[in-house]
């Protein structure tokens, strides 16, 4: 088996360059791949799509990216805590797409699938549906198309040496999609196991989605509200 | 007397039969989770990829990749479930959850909804309310009766960008319970001491 595993995030990333359409896992900052956002954030290179639900949050995340104006185009579902990419977006410095947060999955999911659009009535009779083609159904339906990337960065919690991945809780959420989606995966985790420790029916991707696989380090993981119990 | 923000929240779960499966939305609609009764029926849902959500955790059990769509930590219960953002759209689209609670700006008589963005002057994106007001059998809108500039945001037809066409099913405010009635806000109940002449655009309601 030719090895997927790389020594560092600069190896794994080397080959990213000005230009590329990358989607970025995570919800908020909740699984997001913090060792690929950092090494990007140094690397030379511009006018970079990015396909992500939050475009990072609270200062943090790929908002590294988006300070140092990297990112010229955006697809996303939600800016609301991320006031870096909302002052950017009225200042028409930066192109966003936003897309309702299920349209948003299911449209990067189709394209790891094959499938090439689909009809969904979210967004029908507002301003998402604006130049889509409308077909009724039982309701009103608008044709949504499937979102490539050139390269996937994401964060398991565990992998194996064939990329089979274990997710942790909610940080799995866009995470499986986008490796099914972008041409080239890569994955950080926190935890690299022998093939064989993830049981067959607890591998939450099959390993045939993932190109690249580090073990990231230094993860700050942070919590942007903290709630308990009073 | 309005309701406050817990009263709120108890009138939107006494309009919830007990076994329902519950989206809750960011912002006020997150405080219904602090009003469930001990063993309580619900399974409720969060669209970053978990059925199931408990109360707030203890101390010892925050973990930074367990939290709901508004980031905040959360416990589970048991029987939750975990899963990817596609599955859990679909669940919501699908039509397998039986209520959503959302935040709104403006909602108007047709049932219409509008809570993502202001043109010109704010832009929170819609997130998950697109899907969840097309897809859960019905939606409630939990959310202030007027603007902090004193506005009503129950309207005739709603200027702000929609979210939804026709979506809404019944509103709670921090003045009463209405309901969605061909062209109208059906009283379904005022707060102590309100009464229907006094609030804004009254011609609206029956």
């Amino acid at each position: 088996m030719t090895t997927k595993i790389f020594k560092s995030s600069q190896e794994a990333l080397r080959d990213v360059i000005s230009d590329s359409t990358i989607m970025s896992g995570g919800f908020g900052l909740c699984g997001i791949p913090e060792n690929s956002i950092n090494t990007l954030s140094e690397m030379p290179i511009r006018n970079l799509t990015l396909i992500s639900n939050n475009i990072g949050n609270s200062g943090r995340g790929l908002v590294k990216l988006l300070v140092k104006d990297m990112i010229t185009k955006a697809y996303c579902s939600y800016v609301g805590g991320n006031p870096d990419l909302e002052k950017r977006i009225f200042a028409k410095e930066i192109d966003v797409e936003l897309v309702p947060q299920g349209t948003f999955s299911e449209r990067i999911r189709a394209a790891g699938l094959g499938i090439r659009a689909f009809y969904t009535p979210t967004g029908h009779g507002t301003l998402v549906a604006e130049g889509k083609e409308v077909k009724e159904f039982d309701r009103p339906c608008i044709l949504e198309t499937a979102l490539h990337a050139d390269f996937a960065i994401i964060k398991a919690q565990k992998a194996d040496p064939y990329g089979n991945l274990w997710f942790k809780e909610t940080a799995r959420n866009f995470s499986p999609l986008m490796a099914m989606a972008a041409k080239v995966t890569i994955v950080e985790v926190e935890e690299l196991v022998e093939l064989g420790d993830i049981a067959p029916e607890d591998v939450h991707l099959p390993g045939i989605f993932v190109q690249r696989i580090y073990k990231g380090s230094n993860y700050e993981n942070a919590i942007e509200f903290k709630k308990v119990k009073e | 007397m309005t309701w406050t923000k817990h009263e709120m929240a108890q009138e939107v779960l006494n309009l919830i039969p007990e076994n329902s499966s519950i989206n809750l939305g960011i912002g006020q609609p997150t405080i219904v989770s602090e009003v469930l009764p001990e063993n309580h029926t619900y399974m409720i849902h969060s669209e970053n990829g978990v059925l199931g959500v408990g109360q707030r955790p203890c101390e010892s059990e925050v973990s930074p990749t367990l939290i709901n769509a508004g980031k905040e930590t959360i416990s589970t219960i048991k029987g939750a479930s975990f899963f990817d953002s596609s599955l859990s759209f679909g669940m919501i689209r699908g039509g397998h959850i039986d209520f959503c609670i959302l935040g709104g700006m403006q909602v108007d008589t047709d049932g219409s909804l509008a809570n993502w963005m202001i043109p010109g002057k704010k832009v929170t994106g819609m997130g998950g309310a697109m899907d969840l007001v097309n897809g859960a059998k019905e939606v409630i809108i939990m959310m202030g009766h007027e603007s902090k500039d004193g506005v009503s945001k129950l309207v005739k037809t709603c200027d702000l960008p929609l979210t939804g066409h026709s979506v809404v099913n019944k509103v709670v405010t921090n003045k009463g319970v209405f309901k969605i009635d061909n062209g109208k806000f059906e009283i379904i109940k005022l707060a102590p001491g309100i009464k229907k002449e006094e609030l804004k655009l009254f011609e609206l309601y029956k």
